[in-house]
């Protein structure tokens, strides 16, 4: 089904948030909104449901600690358990200060990177992936929304020219 | 953003007549320009040092450390010193993107872009450091816990060596990523205004086709901080164990529990130096003297002053354990009777006058809000660190326990043309940075510009909303729109006008006297000539308003909606009627 949406473009933030607001009172659907930078508030005004990417770290953060246990204890527990300069190598908890830096640093850098590969795959950004947003000005100082059109584009019109919108037009969804 | 409260008390952080599009075009103005002549003739020199430092590594390895200054007593000296010096100014980047938004401090806003960037380049120099002073660098794979086929011959996880190939490289890849994750909005930014083709295609390259939806910024806001709240731990974890190096050793005067944070203190307090040396710089070169403001310098400098004192107490408290602990090795060593009269005492009082006098001149606010003496006073104590970090390795080394194999050290040509090697490959990296990526975070200028741009302050605090003040001209033909809201009479529902009146009562020419509505905070001009339209002229009729009549007010005027009730329009008539 080809399905038309409206786009609404508007050149202030707050502007913006009383307009979806308005929108959404209407109950229209909000297909998306593009904006220059992050409006505080506009994912709740949406009513967008929260980001879980904050859990995924946790228990990437979680793996990192793992392996870096598991490694350790490997190496210099189980596979060369060798004496150098007079430390305990006979179980990992004798050693066990001396891997604190490393199970450390390989938690954070599990939670980190993991959770930013995450970001980029569900926001699908990755090097040669095309911009999407339809208005070139959206990343300089314009917002715009879009609305799902089902044959009330009059109404819809006057009810985005009536929130403030600088610019209203109807186009083929993407 | 609107309601937005923010303390009068506060100094501007983006000063001027500045729009959301005139953050755009200010960032971009130096990317989009071309080099100038004297950007051409730093970078030269800049490249030229590169070069020659690259010829000294290339002559190091090829020939043997032995080109260096090192003896068998003092086998670490410039090579390490330059190395704690380049990660320690690499952490107040971290700490400016990192620490300072889990404390939601907004100024970092302008410096956060460029403090990144000298994290990164930063810590590749400090990287080179490790590599170029092994003996045998070819194998410096082998510090790695790659099978292989010597039985599967591993590493041996006790040593701090081997920790800091962990943090460094955690650290420089972690920081990259926040850094670049950061830079995508900006890119895109760039991107949607080149002009150019190859511009376009390389931006859009860059920006991984950023395209700014409501799920995106929800996204990026999150990752960011949880991305901050792991590079905190990990900025302090990091100088940490460099500090470990010394800290873990039997030497007198590196064995000292107090370095970890003395050093994390020590590499913030250099690193804040260098965020200033090079922002005082780029302000005035790249024309964003309207986002690197005075109170930005002066922020910065407290951060220098704390923790200058931090390191300072340091300093006290480790002549104090030199002495109380009754160890006679500990007062021939660093910070004691020995450093400062030993041979080495003019590295020791350059030491202290660079770290503990000249920083104390901070506590005076006119020389903290001074930008020639922030600028001074930021390349004295990164003189100051590099000594620092001279002395505690070279003067503990060169007398030891045992005085038959005490020495000195005097560096040759290679050592210093490394380093200087060093300070040119970072300026050259830096130099790049300037001309080609968004200096400035400009989505998150944007989103402080309302609340701390000086036009939006000065509007907020003669009552005036700032609903769509932020919109420009040259982007949208707004000239139209305002005027209709403004100068001309609007369209007035007449019922919902009867339903209002009859609620606050009607006001009557001949018989009762007008307010001044415009003292009712949240009232302008226009808004008084509006309600006056209406037939709202006294305070008494504003004081009877109530939930009702607020909605019927803004369903007529169609403006600001909830703006009357916010500013409690009935509560502040009540006040004028007395």
């Amino acid at each position: 089904m080809a399905s038309k949406v409206i786009q609404a473009i508007y050149n202030d933030d707050d502007i913006l948030m009383s307009a979806v607001k308005r929108v959404k009172e209407a109950h229209h659907h909000i297909e998306e909104i593009y904006t220059p930078f992050p409006v505080h508030g506009l994912d709740k005004a949406m009513g967008l449901a929260p980001t879980r990417i904050a859990i995924t770290s946790f228990m990437y953060g979680c793996v990192g600690i793992t392996v870096a246990v598991l490694m350790m204890n490997f190496i210099m527990i189980e596979d060369w358990p060798q004496n150098i300069g007079g430390k305990p190598s006979f179980s990992f908890i004798e050693n066990m200060p001396a891997f604190v830096p490393i199970m450390f640093e390989m938690t954070v850098f599990f939670a980190a990177h993991l959770m930013v590969i995450t970001f980029y795959m569900r926001s699908k950004l990755w090097p040669f992936k095309k911009a999407e947003n339809p208005d070139v000005r959206t990343t300089d100082d314009h917002f715009l929304m879009e609305v799902t059109l089902n044959n009330n584009e009059d109404e819809l019109t006057r009810l985005l020219v009536d929130t403030g919108a600088v610019e209203v037009k109807v186009s083929e969804k993407h | 953003m609107a309601s937005h409260y923010e303390a009068p008390i506060r100094e501007p952080l983006v000063t001027g007549e500045k729009s959301y599009h005139d953050v755009t075009v200010d960032v971009a103005a130096p990317v989009e320009g071309r080099a100038n002549k004297q950007w051409w003739i730093v970078f030269s020199i800049a490249l030229v040092a590169f070069l020659w430092g690259l010829g000294c590594i290339i002559y190091t390895i090829s020939t043997g450390i032995g080109v260096w200054g090192l003896n068998k007593t003092i086998g670490w000296a410039w090579d390490i010193t330059n190395f704690v010096w380049w990660v320690g100014i690499g952490h107040a980047g971290t700490l400016i993107s990192a620490v300072l938004l889990l404390f939601r401090q907004k100024w970092r806003m302008a410096v956060n872009r460029s403090a990144e960037a000298m994290t990164i380049f930063s810590v590749v120099q400090a990287g080179l450091f490790p590599i170029i002073h092994m003996g045998r660098p070819w194998l410096a794979y082998w510090v790695l816990p790659i099978p292989n086929q010597f039985g599967s011959l591993w590493v041996n996880f006790n040593s701090p060596l081997l920790w800091d190939v962990f943090a460094i490289s955690t650290y420089l890849s972690v920081s990259l990523v926040f850094w670049w994750t950061g830079l995508l909005p900006d890119f895109a930014m760039l991107r949607d205004r080149a002009v150019k083709p190859f511009q376009k295609k390389i931006y859009s390259l860059l920006s991984f086709g950023w395209s700014g939806r409501a799920k995106d910024w929800q996204r990026f806001e999150e990752v960011s901080l949880v991305l901050a709240g792991l590079a905190t731990p990990l900025v302090l974890s990091v100088h940490t164990i460099v500090s470990f190096d010394f800290a873990t050793s039997v030497i007198p005067g590196w064995h000292s529990t107090i370095y970890p944070p003395y050093f994390v203190a020590g590499a913030i307090f250099s690193g804040f130096a260098m965020v200033l040396t090079l922002l005082i710089i780029m302000r005035k070169v790249s024309n964003l003297e309207a986002y690197i403001t005075r109170v930005h310098i002066e922020y910065m400098n407290k951060v220098i002053l704390l923790t200058g004192g931090i390191v300072s107490v340091a300093y006290i408290t480790e002549f104090f354990i030199a002495w109380y602990s009754g160890s006679n090795y500990e007062d021939y060593t660093y910070l004691s009777i020995g450093a400062a009269t030993g041979p080495y005492w003019w590295a020791f009082w350059a030491l202290i006058i660079c770290n503990f006098v000249v920083p104390q001149t901070l506590w005076i606010k006119k020389l903290r809000r001074n930008y020639m003496w922030s600028f001074i006073c930021s390349i004295i104590i990164n003189i100051g660190m590099w000594f620092e970090r001279f002395d505690i390795i070279v003067i503990n080394l060169s007398k030891g326990h045992l005085p038959s194999s005490w020495s000195m050290f005097s560096p040759t040509f290679v050592d210093v043309g490394i380093f200087l090697g060093t300070i040119g490959f970072f300026f050259v990296l830096f130099l790049l940075y300037a001309r080609t990526f968004p200096v400035i975070a400009q989505a998150e200028v944007k989103t402080i510009l309302k609340s701390s741009g000086e036009r939006y302050k000065r509007l907020r605090d003669s009552g005036n909303s700032l609903v769509g003040t932020a919109a420009d001209n040259r982007t949208s033909d707004i000239a139209e729109v305002t005027k209709e809201t403004s100068s001309e009479s609007i369209a007035i529902d007449a019922e919902k006008q009867a339903k209002l009146i009859a609620a606050l009562g009607t006001f009557n020419e001949k018989e009762d006297k007008a307010d001044d509505l415009k003292k009712i905070d949240g009232i302008g001009p226009v808004m008084e000539k509006t309600l006056n339209q209406i037939g709202i002229y006294t305070y008494e009729q504003v004081s009877r308003m109530s939930e009702k009549e607020y909605n019927l007010l803004d369903a007529i005027t169609g403006k600001f909606p909830g703006r009357a009730q916010r500013d409690d329009w009935a509560g502040q008539a009540k006040n004028l009627i007395k």
